[in-house]
């Protein structure tokens, strides 16, 4: 409106200003004719130039390939493809939109594909893994039995990987049964007890992050095995894990407990809870999802590194149930001799226990996800409605102690109830 | 923000109150507890860290300053050195993060940017998945598909980019029909690639949490000031989150230091510096270990701890870099608005 008088100056203006109508809007007189606008993100035009742009990287890159240079590979198709196909979309944006927009574009079209390439390639590892591992997999006796019958040239349904399943399972279960009690204490102690003791271990308990896995199998090769002279055992394979996983363990559970509200803690001591009673009946129980997230993930990365069992498991093919006594295998240490073996049945057994692996730290993960899916505090419906049944049963013991007359919570509602079917009736009268 | 403490003091009460806390017997023996279990952590670590430092430094003392320039390694006729796989180890290293760095930063800003609200939370998961699947079945994929895979890669950037020295190939010409591609197995280019891939989603996982964390406040403000959003992602959460991208990225760095099974299933060990990063032969310190441990002498233990003592302090540093960088971030502080 403003620039509609500017632009005639030799008219006589009025410089006053056009109030908009009651309903929001311009008087119908100025209104310019306007289009709904499209708020959603995903236009016609994005889709079709993302299509092209796809399509015209793939046949460039394609042409490239049969035609033009003598490429080969996957991994050089679809990389040369993906850089191809960034460089079209960029000049079909720019022909288009400039500046700020086509930046916007661009950048959004670039993190979804850095994203689809880094998950196209995780899905790569695990489907070449279990794929090959098919072949073992399929066989009830891979399960069931372990190797000690079944030499390098023996068929797939001979042998199986039962032992190291057996050990690992066993070797994890030892770390655990250390870690857990010591992990958890340490971090209590961290945020209970807090001083310059307490940041001293904070700062070595760091350190130790740090220290390479093969290290920790490093020495207690040199100490329990070399200088104590144990011998290779699932026991110093344990304690290997655990000196992997402790500083793991008590990093999380430490951030764990930092989160829990002041104000919780601050209610059990102000009404007289001592320390002790407070970690244990409000700090602990309100962490307690985060200090499972934390276990598993510990666990999860205890279970699967295969440089300290390495050093301090010693391999064999046989069931090995005595921790203390003997060469224990585990999964990671059987996959990785057998995949070293040049014959094919041994390296698609070794693949088999890749796959196993996977799948008991893919169990140990929704283990997590349904334990410590819920944040602090978060209750599931039937803990909810324990908790509702806990709460309203007091209401009523301290009532009747004081010798009070109550409805309970459920003549309450059938109370209710009665007078809201009554007053549908009395309405249906009326009507 | 500071507060100040104002005091308020009485005149008539000049001293204040003596403030004493009485323990019950409870308290007293779970302190108790909390810290012996605190003490047993310290006495672990340090002895774990003590007993390398006195057994790598026997080795260290014995062969001097020839330890950081030796290439070879044969601990029991005293000649032994750590250059050839401290070279290798950080080459390794450094392919893994060139590779991690763009793909990390990426997937965390698709995660916490532009993925559909309902599918953010699966993507967490499966990226802490893929931080949790063992090392061994990544040396495995790298050894048996990768390798092949990627030679064709190497053998057309060794044709085009010889001439730069760190691409050159020894005994590669590139017209000579005759050439094989083995020259590029097991080099330290596919061993980075591997270790690269392996370090992305923890490394991904610390960035998108600190992107995540980024204030709503400030993010709104950018875009009601017209910002697009990729604005608003480089004025707000990237500033914001770049402590996370550098604590992210040195965490990845220390993974990739460390490293065992996947190098050592990838790679073919060499004692010598192999600067020619597409050529086959590479080494590192961690695979030296899983290497020779078991035949070792008493002395070459001491040399292996020696070894290992340098790996963890590489580590170390990085790790202590890394915590100083996040902690010194504006990563978890609230928004004002």
């Amino acid at each position: 409106m403003m620039t509609e008088l500017l632009e005639r100056p030799d008219e006589p203006t009025l410089f006053r200003t056009s109030l908009p109508g009651r309903d929001g809007e311009a008087p119908a007189g100025t209104k310019p004719p306007q289009t709904r606008r499209n708020l959603s993100s995903l236009h016609h035009d994005d889709v079709i130039r993302l299509v092209g742009a796809l399509l015209a990287g793939i046949c460039t890159a394609a042409w490239l390939f049969t035609q033009v240079m003598p490429l080969r590979g996957v991994v050089g198709f679809v990389a040369i493809a993906f850089v191809l196909f960034l460089l079209y979309y960029i000049v079909l944006v720019a022909m288009d939109d400039g500046g700020p927009a086509m930046k916007d574009k661009v950048a959004s079209v670039f993190a979804h594909a850095v994203a689809m390439l880094l998950f196209a390639a995780l899905a790569c590892v695990i489907v070449f893994t279990f794929a090959r591992a098919v072949d073992a997999l399929v066989n009830l006796n891979f399960w069931t039995s372990d190797l000690s019958a079944a030499g390098p040239l023996d068929p797939l349904d001979q042998g199986g990987i039962l032992h190291a399943i057996v050990g690992t399972l066993i070797q994890i279960t030892i770390a655990l049964a250390i870690s857990i009690p010591l992990g958890v204490l340490t971090a209590v102690f961290l945020s209970e007890v807090p001083g310059p003791f307490a940041r001293l271990v904070r700062t070595v308990v760091e350190a130790m992050t740090a220290l390479p896995s093969i290290v920790a199998g490093l020495f207690i090769y040199a100490t329990w095995i070399v200088t104590f002279g144990m011998g290779q055992s699932g026991f110093a394979a344990s304690l290997a894990i655990t000196i992997m996983m402790l500083p793991i363990i008590i990093r999380a559970a430490d951030v764990v407990l930092r989160l829990v509200p002041g104000n919780l803690k601050e209610a059990a001591l102000a009404m007289g809870a001592s320390q002790w009673r407070t970690v244990w009946h409000v700090t602990l129980p309100t962490t307690r999802s985060g200090l499972t997230t934390a276990i598993i993930l510990g666990t999860a990365r205890g279970i699967g590194e295969t440089s300290p069992v390495l050093l301090t498991a010693g391999y064999t093919t046989y069931m090995n149930t005595n921790p203390f006594e003997g060469p224990m295998v585990s999964l990671p240490l059987a996959t990785f001799n057998l995949v070293r073996s040049p014959e094919p049945n041994q390296i698609a057994r070794g693949f088999g226990a890749a796959a196993v692996l996977m799948l008991l730290v893919l169990i140990l993960f929704i283990v997590a996800r349904v334990i410590g899916g819920r944040g602090p505090g978060q209750l599931s419906r039937r803990q909810a409605a324990r908790r509702t049944r806990q709460s309203r049963a007091d209401a009523v013991r301290f009532a009747e102690r004081d010798g009070e007359f109550v409805l309970t919570y459920e003549a309450v509602q059938r109370a209710r109830r009665g007078r809201a079917s009554a007053g549908r009736r009395s309405r249906k009268q009326r009507s | 923000m500071p507060t100040d403490v104002i005091e308020h003091r009485e005149p008539s009460s000049a001293t204040p109150r003596r403030l004493t806390t009485v323990r019950g017997r409870q308290d007293t023996l779970f302190r108790a507890a909390a810290r012996s279990g605190g003490l047993a952590v310290l006495a672990i670590m340090t002895l774990v860290g003590l007993f390398l430092f006195v057994r790598g430094f026997d080795a260290i003392t014995d062969a001097g300053a020839a330890f950081i320039t030796t290439e070879a390694w044969s601990p029991n006729e005293g000649n032994f050195g750590i250059a050839a796989v401290l070279f290798g180890t950080v080459t390794i290293a450094a392919i893994a993060i060139c590779l991690a760095l763009p793909l990390s930063i990426g997937t965390a800003l698709y995660i916490s940017e532009f993925a559909p609200r309902g599918l953010k939370r699966s993507l967490v998961t499966i990226v802490d998945l893929m931080a949790a699947v063992p090392s061994v079945v990544y040396g495995l994929w790298g050894f048996l598909w990768l390798t092949d895979a990627v030679l064709p890669i190497a053998e057309w950037i060794s044709t085009h980019f010889g001439w730069i020295p760190v691409f050159g190939v020894d005994g590669f010409e590139p017209g000579d029909p005759l050439a094989t591609t083995t020259v590029f197995t097991a080099s330290a280019f596919i061993a980075g690639i591997v270790v690269g891939l392996m370090v992305t989603p923890i490394a991904s996982s610390i960035m998108r949490e600190a992107f995540s964390q980024a204030p709503v406040g400030e993010r709104e403000g950018a875009l009601a000031l017209g910002a697009t959003s990729w604005g608003m992602i480089t004025s707000v959460v990237l500033p914001f989150g770049s402590g996370g991208i550098i604590g992210g990225t040195m965490l990845g760095l220390g993974r990739a230091l460390g490293e065992t099974i996947a190098v050592y299933l990838v790679i073919s060990p060499v004692f010598v510096i192999q600067p020619h990063v597409l050529q086959t032969g590479t080494n590192s310190i961690s695979s030296l270990v899983a290497l020779r441990f078991n035949e070792a002498s008493e002395f070459e233990l001491s040399a292996l701890m020696a070894a290992g003592l340098a790996l963890f302090l590489m580590t170390l540093v990085i790790n202590f870099g890394a915590s100083m960088v996040i902690a010194r971030s504006r990563s978890g502080a609230e928004s004002e608005g």
